[in-house]
């Protein structure tokens, strides 16, 4: 069980006694791996990515790399199954009507209901039959252990950048979610909101989620990444450890260039 | 010159003295409108939502069609409910026509069109924001559609409101399908239309005032909640 010190899921129905459980033995397989194998995404009759083969295993932290209009966006929205798959295959180790709900996403740019903090981060529990008094009870200590504790009542929309961001997240982890995805989840915010969100991502983690997120924050993809995956002109160009990515140095050219801050033509 | 400020005095003296005829005229109005606009939002919100989020193929003809029913003559509609609950008409047996159900029938065919289109386009604009947060957090269309009208609630009442507005001070429809029978379905503009012919001058204003007041009250509130939209988020 998460202790009071840093942050920790809510007890309860979904929290994370329940995804420990699922983690071991449990009442349900785990919905991980996941493999794609030749998956594409079209839009307008134009090939946005693919295909790309990809595991995505149960336990680590995922960094989505690569230049604007790569695909990293497309990619998430992929596999977490906001955009339509139009050739290959999508491949959860648990039955589709499983896997939806065991899914989180956080958004590049917040999308704030027009709400109070609580009942925003309240908001999933209520969608799947938790008790309102229950699931407020359970929003507002995930969101005391978030540092948004003092806000609760605050409409959603008049938080500040960081303050969404948090709130986001508090949403997306409040079902511990056995995956979580996350598009530039820190993109706005200044150095010391990264740190928290990375301080947050890194219990969740802890805790048995597992992450997988882009980023254009160098720095934060050396701190974070376990693996790291290379998008370049909507194909995964490299799939490496991060350990050998960043130290050895990557394989190819353009990421070469990328990391090092080059433009990649 | 004269008749007015007589009017006037003796309009103020009704009210004040809260004349019974008046106040029941004006009982009978609140409880026609107020029923119709309930029952116009009952259907026009949802069938608002129902079309923010949902795509088929005649989508575009039915938004057009309700964008053309806003701007539908209140009397037509009041001459279409006749025919359809007059003794020979298919409703005849009911025996509506001339009581206050036929004039709730009638207002609610003049508001729910506008009610549903105010919806929709606030709904539509609402979803566009939800959308994907929606999509991912797997919500059932009913929840969806739950969701959006609970927090466009504030756009929504404004559009109830205009409703109201546009109901109250109806009179066409009204006076064909309910007849303007004394004591039983003589509300306020079909009151001050007769008195006014009659030269009941002081009654008819009276009357007036009282739907003036009423009118504006609903407009300040209209504004109150438009500006509070607007400047606050939510
Ligand atoms: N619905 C769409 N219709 C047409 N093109 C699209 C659509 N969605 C994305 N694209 C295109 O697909 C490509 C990949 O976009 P994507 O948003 O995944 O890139 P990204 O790597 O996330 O970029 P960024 O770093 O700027 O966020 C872009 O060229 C984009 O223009
Ligand atoms: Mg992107």
């Amino acid at each position: 069980m998460p202790t009071s010190q840093g942050i920790s899921l809510p007890a309860g129905p979904a929290g994370p006694a329940a995804l420990g459980e699922r983690a071991e033995s449990g009442r349900a397989a785990s919905i991980l791996p996941l493999r794609l194998r030749g998956a594409m995404a079209r839009a307008r009759g134009k090939v946005l990515i693919g295909p790309i083969d990809l595991d995505i295993t149960r336990r680590g932290l995922t960094i989505v790399m690569g230049p604007n209009g790569a695909g990293k966006t497309t990619l998430l929205r992929l596999m977490h199954g906001l955009q339509r798959l139009s050739a290959g295959e999508i491949i959860w180790s648990a039955p589709q009507s499983q896997v939806r709900d065991r899914q989180a996403f956080v958004f590049q740019s917040p999308v704030m209901m027009r709400r109070s903090v609580l009942d925003n981060i309240a908001y999933p529990l209520v969608l799947h039959g938790v008790a309102r008094a229950d699931a407020r009870a359970q929003a507002a200590e995930m969101a005391t252990e978030m540092g948004l504790g003092g806000l609760l009542d605050q409409p959603a929309p008049v938080l500040s950048g960081g303050e969404q961001q948090k709130l986001s997240l508090a949403r997306a982890l409040i079902r511990a979610p056995e995956i979580l995805f996350l598009d530039e989840p820190c993109a706005n915010l200044d150095g010391r909101a990264t740190r928290e969100i990375e301080a947050i991502l890194q219990k969740a983690q802890g805790d048995g989620t597992r992450i997988v997120m882009s980023t254009h924050n160098m720095g934060q993809a050396r701190r974070m990444a376990q693996d790291v995956v290379f998008m370049y002109d909507g194909k995964v160009h490299e799939c490496a450890e991060a350990t050998g990515f960043f130290e050895d140095r990557p394989k190819t050219p353009e990421a070469t260039g990328f990391i090092n801050g080059d433009i990649v033509e | 010159m004269d008749e007015i400020l007589h009017g006037t005095y003796e309009a103020a003296r009704l009210i004040v003295t809260l004349d019974r005829d008046l106040l029941e005229i004006i009982v009978l109005s609140l409880k026609v409108t107020l029923t119709a606009v309930a029952i116009a939002s009952l259907i026009g919100l949802p069938m608002g939502a129902w079309l923010a989020v949902n795509r088929f193929r005649f989508r575009r003809i039915v938004i057009a069609v309700l964008n053309a029913l806003m701007g539908l003559p209140p009397v037509v509609v009041g001459l279409f409910v006749y025919m359809m609950l007059s003794r020979s008409g298919p409703f005849g047996a009911m025996g509506l026509l001339f009581t206050p159900s036929a004039m709730i029938i009638a207002q609610v065919l003049i508001i729910t069109p506008l009610i549903a289109s105010i919806s929709h386009q606030t709904i539509r604009d609402l979803w566009a924001q939800y959308h994907d947060l929606l999509i991912s957090l797997n919500a059932t269309r009913g929840q969806r559609i739950m969701s959006l009208l609970w927090d466009g609630r504030r756009a929504l009442l404004t559009a109830m409101l205009a409703g109201f507005g546009r109901a109250v001070g109806e009179v066409g429809a009204i006076m064909i399908v309910g007849g303007n029978i004394e004591h039983a379905t003589r509300v306020l503009t079909t009151a001050i239309a007769l008195e006014t012919g009659r030269g009941n001058f002081a009654f008819a204003m009276g009357l007036g005032m009282v739907l003036i007041a009423i009118a504006v009250l609903v407009n300040l509130a209209i504004h109150g909640l438009g500006r509070t939209e607007r400047s606050s988020v939510w």
